[in-house]
């Protein structure tokens, strides 16, 4: 019997009841164990998290002012949206931030990783004081921006002055606003700097040794190299920062719409998440904030599978066999 | 029946696949139950239930439990002295608890809806009639009877700020008030004097504004006049005549003529000493609240400001050569827009008695007599002349006055300034839609400052955006009814 059931190989109508119920056992021994200790995040994921997105899928189709209970209002929210001049306003405001920030902070960042990487044993010390400002909570740096682009006696318009250029008023005028606080964001740019950094360090060095005796330049090392083999975490930081920057708040919110600023306020800063804020927790109108939720949901998907569909083309991951 | 009952105990394998599925169907209800299990919780959390409340106060009730009070700070001795007062008068059966700091609005609605609000709120009056319409907090009439408050006491311009469709819904606590304020020493330079930046001659403002200000290559260096853009508009409109609201809060005037004009005129001041922007970036690289704030440093000339300014420059540049007067209006009478802080009863408080007593006993004129009298003894033993921001007590504001030393050549004027704006206040009246209002206004403004748009199209802009607002939260009150 025993011999029947080597030869008929791994099937289970083959094997020993007994053995079966034993391995089952185990299994749900296992699960139990497994579902146990993963309860308090499945929890936590099903109440602060699924539950909420759910939930603000319905309040969407709803006039709901936080106190009483929801109206169901249909799509109504959603063509307000369409309607709306300021709904038009900052989602410009925040594209066009996007579209600064992202190439500015992966390019700062890569340089940054490129000459850390060079840097031999005190790279440890740089790696950390890269980091330490990303430890700067948000509001810290939406305040210290108010101080360093001050436009009659910033930091930054001193330090121009020093070559001769007259800094704008980075913080009032509204064509300045912008990039000031790209300029701002490049100062937390030390996790980016470590992502791209330990991708760096796995390059394998013959592929150097190979090019040096070709005759290759650093330029061409980095171009031909450096860059595809760590393509994988460069579309890593450009993705999470894409995301990001669609998401932009605290910073702009404390520089410009918060203590600092309770009623002076410039339609240069008003990103798309500030304007959510304002509907659903100043003028109370959550239905219609659950719905700006929803539409910026759906622009991060359909950028972020745009970018994925670019990666396929420009992407090299290690061991996929292209 | 026998098969039946052995396929769902038996181990074999057909038997199994169905014990999966079982489990599978079994975690599947579970998750829809549990789902549905939040859904209700919920649901039930954030709907708001009934706005009215059967709550009844009586001052002879034996009162006890918790009173947590929120957007409250004992700070200093004129909260100290009070609460001490507003405790003796529940007595020590009721558990004081204090959320300091000024009033979450998210917190707080959040705990409404939740039916698990503080029993007090301390908020801005502005923010009554929003709260009001929206059910958040109940009308406290019967509560100011049974505590025996005589409303006649709360100044006017306050109380209508926290009355809502005929129902008193706040009990006004302190009040604010604007005054002129100059630097003496900049203003004799020129051969002006406070007369000339008081607000009654807005030509006089402007011509005096050309001679104070400075500024070199873009770089400001002296702000000659700061009309206080966008949050003084209210200020510059009713000192031209014209108000921003309707009296009955239904109609927005943003577009009035002599709204119009009044913006006109305050970004005019910025324009011809380099445009707002750069006016603006000055004023933020100042020292407000320190030694070397602006009057202590002679870098402006003057602007409209409110009464709590005195007590910042008092203690901390005494010396600052600091002149000053009303703001007035165009016909030359004392002119200011009163705000400030209002109690009210969130609805759901499960201690509205306690909340009532303790919010009368606060604004008491007996307990705001007995806090003024720490306040002097402390300023007296630092040698220091007391002074002390207005309340919206009338009766204990003339009492108070009586203990400032007005003829003090420092300070006295400012004082003085400060009691004549109190008989001339106003205030944009409570409706259902403050925040969207204020933001329609203060956009309107800010697109002036930030070289967007004209004076004209902007507040017609706002006007349209406020007066959607407006009509959208009536209807929401009058259908609720």
């Amino acid at each position: 019997m025993s011999t029947v059931a080597r030869v008929a190989g791994p099937g289970v109508a083959a094997e020993n009841p007994q053995r079966l119920r034993a391995r089952r056992a185990r299994k749900r021994q296992n699960l139990r164990a497994a579902l146990l200790f993963l309860s308090p995040w499945i929890l936590g994921f099903l109440v602060f998290t699924a539950w909420p997105v759910i939930y603000s899928a319905y309040l969407s189709f709803t006039d709901y002012d936080v106190i009483n209970d929801p109206t169901f209002v249909g799509l109504e929210n959603y063509q307000r949206m369409m309607e709306d001049p300021k709904v038009r306003l900052s989602l410009w405001n925040t594209f066009v931030y996007t579209v600064l920030h992202v190439p500015l902070y992966t390019i700062f960042s890569l340089g940054l990783a490129l000459l850390l990487n060079q840097a031999g044993r005190a790279s440890g010390f740089f790696r950390t004081a890269f980091f330490l400002p990303k430890m700067t909570p948000p509001v810290a740096v939406g305040v210290l921006l108010l101080l360093l682009f001050n436009g009659q006696d910033g930091l930054i318009n001193e330090v121009l002055g020093w070559f001769g250029i007259d800094g704008p008023n980075w913080t009032t005028d509204q064509n300045w606003i912008k990039p000031g606080l790209v300029l701002m964001s490049l100062w937390a740019v030390g996790s980016s700097v470590i992502i791209l950094l330990a991708a760096l360090r796995n390059v394998p060095a013959e592929l150097y040794d190979s090019a040096r005796v070709d005759g290759a330049s650093f330029w061409q090392q980095t171009r031909r190299i450096t860059v595809p083999m760590i393509s994988g975490a460069i579309f890593f930081v450009v993705i999470v920062n894409t995301i990001a920057s669609f998401q932009i708040f605290t910073e702009a919110y404390t520089a410009f719409f918060g203590s600092g600023n309770t009623t002076y306020s410039n339609d240069a800063a008003l990103f798309y998440v500030i304007y959510l804020f304002q509907q659903g927790f100043e003028a109370l109108n959550m239905g219609y904030a659950s719905a700006l939720a929803w539409l910026l949901f759906v622009i991060i998907l359909i950028f972020t599978a745009i970018q994925l569909a670019v990666s396929r083309r420009y992407v090299y991951y290690e061991g996929e066999g292209r | 029946m026998t098969v039946t009952h052995r396929a769902q105990d038996g181990p074999v394998p057909p038997l199994g696949r169905t014990t999966g599925r079982r489990r599978r169907r079994l975690l599947l209800t579970s998750v829809v139950a549990l789902s549905t299990a939040l859904v209700a919780a919920c649901a039930q959390g954030s709907g708001g239930g009934d706005a009215a409340e059967d709550v009844s106060f009586g001052s002879d009730t034996e009162l006890s439990g918790n009173l947590s009070v929120m957007g409250f700070g004992a700070g200093d001795e004129i909260a100290q002295v009070r609460m001490e007062a507003a405790q003796k008068a529940l007595g020590d059966g009721v558990d004081v608890s204090l959320i300091e700091g000024d009033l979450d609005i998210q917190a707080f609605l959040s705990a409404v809806a939740a039916d698990d609000p503080p029993e007090l709120i301390s908020a801005n009056r502005d923010q009554i009639g929003t709260f009001a319409s929206r059910g958040a907090i109940i009308p406290l009439d019967d509560c100011l009877d049974a505590e025996g408050v005589d409303t006649s006491v709360f100044q006017e311009a306050a109380l209508a700020q926290v009355t809502f469709n005929d129902q008193v819904y706040g009990i006004p606590e302190f009040n604010q008030v604007q005054l002129t304020q100059a630097n003496g020493d900049l203003l004799a330079a020129a051969g002006l004097t406070i007369e000339d930046v008081n607000g009654s001659s807005w030509e006089r403002i402007a011509a005096a504004n050309q001679a104070l200000a400075k500024s070199e290559g873009g770089k400001v260096s002296v702000i000659g006049y700061d009309s206080k853009l966008p949050e003084f508009l209210p200020l510059w409109a009713k000192a031209n005549g014209a108000d921003l609201l309707s009296q009955d809060g239904r109609t927005a005037q943003l577009d009035d003529p002599a709204v119009v004009e009044a913006l006109e005129f305050a970004v005019g001041i910025y324009d011809a000493q380099g445009g707002f922007p750069a006016v603006k970036a000055f004023r933020d690289s100042a020292d407000f609240f320190g030694e070397n704030n602006q009057f202590a440093t002679s870098t402006l000339g003057a602007m409209p400001m409110e009464q709590w300014y005195i007590n910042v420059v008092n203690d901390v540049s005494p010396d600052a050569p600091v002149v000053y007067d009303s703001f007035r209006g165009r016909d030359g009478e004392p002119l200011a827009f009163s705000s400030g802080s209002a109690w009210a009863i969130p609805k759901g408080s499960a201690n509205p008695q306690a909340a009532c007593t303790f919010a009368a006993t606060m604004v008491a004129t007996d307990s705001w007599m007995a806090a003024a009298q720490a306040r002097a003894d402390i300023r007296a033993e630092e040698g220091k002349p007391f002074t002390m921001s207005p309340t919206a007590n009338t009766e204990a504001d003339e009492q108070i006055r009586a203990m400032v030393d007005l003829d003090e050549p420092k300070f006295g004027p400012g004082l003085e300034a400060m009691y004549a704006g109190l008989e001339k206040t106003f205030t944009l009246p409570a409706n259902p839609a403050d925040a969207e209002f204020k933001t329609a206004w203060q956009d309107g403004v800010n697109r002036v400052l930030n070289g967007q748009q004209e004076p004209a199209e902007a507040l017609a802009q706002a006007q349209e955006e406020a007066q959607a607002a407006l009509d959208e939260a009536w209807a929401d009150w009058d259908a609720r009814g």
